[in-house]
């Protein structure tokens, strides 16, 4: 192909990649370093607001922000190195109470609250989803050709959920006496509160998790079943190969690229855990690394965000993504090696 | 095209059939950006009734108000704001004072409803909120119980509820992690006398007032749903409605519920009195909620604007929707529902101290109470690091040094 045809075609989208990907990601970046902030004064305010029946007045000294002549706030960009990363990782508060041997005060700074849980939630979730798309696959696989259209059709539903209206069903089944809540209560005889602590939200949400993204491994796996080869398969049959075996020796081997491809989407999507946190309301028990960048970037009722802290906390949630795709990475790139 | 006629045609005489129609016809577009509740819908259909007005009724109003007034020209010309949203739109100067429209437009406002700042006028108030207690009077009698005035009290009461077994849980309360768990410690500090900031916006709560704040709530959570830090306030209001509890401290704006024999099975029997008594002013802060005027728009348009929100705010609109709010405006004739609010103020309840520091300390509490509640950490180490991760925020916005 002449250079020119292809710069026309992939000119378009690495157009759009560095516009939405490259050019959010080198500003993100940049903020993470630098803290923008207003230029205060103190000035004696007197405020009146209502009573019941007659107004309170009260002066006080209040920090207002300078406003140029233009009436925009001056504001002033200060480099301040690794300082937001700091003030994210906690690391001095850390180490004191990992030397004094207390998990829990440990698990009591944020950051290393969200990622024990990320990392639980990530790591336990994976080979479930794994697990039953391979199943609802193998399901689906063996279904007979009249009931195969609906049976991919009801196993996609849960994929096609919104995830947040997804989680926030499964809040309103549980919650207080929620139906599903209320079915427990009548079989276990007793009272149950599934938002009252945190193992109860956190088995919900790695469930809810599951139903969710389980159907997308499945149709990925279905597709890799349609090219096994049957030669194999036979011969499998004809040497005595239980139904087990074949799947183990003959079926997953083939599938393989397909199960580190899932694997590799599952936990980029999963280390990224948000809507569960939203969905559930569970920040009182329950938070993770995404929900934490996001409560530093959404402003308080007075309008204040803590915008470096996100970008620090966004670069921090990239690394531990990478960090995480290293190994399944490293066995593509054997197999792309290996294979020529 | 049509179809779109025919549909605005229906809507337009649905609103019509109303008898508070508008006294002039608008010909401006105007836009309006408030919270959600009842109150602001009232207001904003009245003002609908004008014409060329859309209103944004949104309960995350907050996160868009500041961006969406400060774009030029602003996004929107009238905004419903409360205390604490009003402090980002006058920080930035994006709201007008309003002296001259009233001189002009404002002849019905009373003196009580203008927010000054410096002796000029930012917002109208329309209505005043905070969170007072609503009981069971029915259940109260029966168990010979005295209407409870503090939260001993209260706690007390619960305890023979409780024994009676009348009701699932003997209290209900706003504590859902986040802003409504912060509002009530603000409540119970502001309760026991304390000031939020010392010097230089120094944070100040670790002390004996929070410490007694943080132990009434956590006294509190004993009688409550085990769920308690995911109710917010409509859950809570819908516990009472559903008759599962027998007292909370729940804002007036929810009182009105009570009695809507449409969703509530308590209709008459939920009766509101003061908050409970701190050591030294009621458990409560009082809020109120107002409208403003963008300052990036023409003038013209903002005496539109000023209009239309007058109209909004009219005697009928207020009398035909009494028990919609405790409002300020002349035509409320205070019931049963705004007694609870009343008492509270006259018991001298102090106003929420809204301020950019305050917006800060909100969040870290919000974020911060729920690890005591839970039994995770002390109140002296919850208190210490709520100030803590208040410092860190409130330098990186360059309100501490």
């Amino acid at each position: 192909m002449p250079f020119k045809t292809f710069a026309a075609f992939v000119g378009p989208s690495i157009f759009m990649m560095l516009l939405f990907i490259a050019f959010p990601l080198a500003s993100v970046f940049s903020q993470s370093f630098h803290v923008t902030q207003p230029v205060y004064e103190i000035v004696e305010v007197e405020t009146c607001t209502p009573g019941f029946l007659t107004q309170t007045c009260i002066t006080e000294e209040k920090s207002v922000p300078k406003l140029d002549e233009n009436g925009e706030l001056i504001k002033i960009r200060r480099f301040v190195g690794l300082q937001s990363y700091a003030n994210v990782l906690e690391l001095g508060r850390a180490k004191e109470a990992l030397a004094t041997g207390s998990w829990q005060a440990f698990q009591n700074i944020d950051f290393w609250k969200a990622l024990r849980f990320t990392l639980t939630f990530t790591l336990i979730t994976l080979p479930l989803v794994l697990g039953v798309g391979l199943l609802i696959a193998l399901v689906i696989n063996n279904a007979s050709a009249r009931v195969r259209g609906p049976v991919i059709f009801v196993s996609l539903l849960p994929f096609i959920i919104t995830p947040v209206i997804g989680a926030l069903s499964i809040n309103w089944l549980f919650r207080g006496d929620g139906i599903l809540t209320a079915t427990l209560e009548w079989w276990l005889a007793r009272d149950i509160a599934m938002f009252a602590q945190a193992w109860t939200i956190e088995i919900l949400m790695m469930l809810y998790r599951v139903w969710h993204v389980a159907p997308f491994a499945a149709i990925v796996f279905y597709a890799g079943l349609q090219t096994v080869n049957q030669d194999s398969l036979e011969s499998a049959v004809i040497d005595g190969a239980s139904r087990w075996q074949r799947l183990r020796y003959v079926v997953i081997p083939h599938l393989m690229p397909l199960i580190v491809f899932v694997t590799m989407i599952h936990l980029m999507d999963s280390y990224r855990v948000f809507e569960e946190v939203v969905g559930f309301s569970s920040q009182g028990h329950v938070i993770s690394l995404q929900w934490l960048t996001y409560d530093f970037l959404i402003p308080d009722q007075a309008g204040n965000r803590s915008i470096s802290r996100a970008s620090a906390s966004a670069m921090l949630t990239m690394i531990g993504i990478v960090l995480l795709l290293i190994a399944p990475l490293r066995r593509t790139w054997r197999e792309h090696k290996g294979g020529h | 095209m049509k179809l779109k006629h025919l549909l605005l045609a229906g809507v337009a005489s649905l609103l019509g059939t109303g008898a508070m129609a508008c006294s002039f016809e608008n010909t401006v577009p105007l836009k309006s950006l408030s919270a959600g509740f009842e109150a602001w819908k009232v207001v904003t259909d009245a003002m609908a009734e004008c014409g060329n007005f859309e209103a944004s009724l949104d309960q995350e109003f907050k996160e868009k108000q500041p961006a969406a007034f400060a774009a030029n020209p602003s996004l929107y010309h009238i905004g419903g704001v409360a205390n604490a949203t009003l402090i980002p739109l006058l920080n930035e100067g994006t709201i007008r004072p309003l002296d001259d429209l009233i001189a002009k437009y404002g002849a019905g406002i009373k003196p009580n409803q203008m927010i000054k700042i410096d002796g000029k006028t930012y917002a109208i108030a329309m209505m005043v909120n905070a969170q007072h207690l609503m009981y069971r009077e029915d259940i109260l009698n029966d168990l010979g119980i005295a209407a409870p005035t503090t939260y001993a009290e209260m706690m007390a009461a619960a305890d023979k509820i409780k024994a009676a077994g009348v009701v699932d849980y003997p209290i209900g309360g706003t504590f859902k992690t986040g802003w409504n768990l912060a509002e009530e410690f603000v409540n119970n500090f502001l309760g026991e006398g304390g000031e939020f900031f010392g010097e230089g916006n120094m944070p100040n709560i670790n002390n004996a007032q929070g410490m007694a704040a943080l132990e009434v709530m956590k006294a509190l959570t004993a009688y409550m749903d085990p769920e308690y830090l995911v109710s917010d306030s409509t859950y809570v209001q819908q516990q009472f409605q559903q008759g599962k509890i027998a007292m909370a401290n729940l804002w007036a704006s929810r009182a009105g519920a009570m009695n809507d024999a449409a969703e509530s099975q308590v209709v008459g029997k939920v009766t509101m009195a003061a908050a409970p008594m701190g050591s030294a002013a009621p458990a409560s802060s009082l809020w109120w909620d107002g409208i403003v005027i963008a300052a990036n728009i023409t003038d013209e348009e903002a005496e539109a604007a000023f209009k239309v929100a007058m109209e909004g705010l009219k005697p009928d609109v207020i009398a035909a929707n009494n028990d919609a709010a405790v409002w300020l405006v002349d035509g409320f004739t205070a019931g049963p529902l705004a007694a609870g609010a009343a008492a509270t103020a006259a018991a001298g309840a102090r106003p929420y101290p809204a301020s950019g520091p305050m917006g800060i300390m909100h969040t870290a509490l919000g974020n911060g109470i729920a690890a005591y509640l839970n039994g995770d950490k002390d109140a002296a180490t919850t208190l210490a690091d709520i100030e803590a991760a208040y410092t860190t925020a409130a330098k990186e916005a360059g309100l501490v040094k």
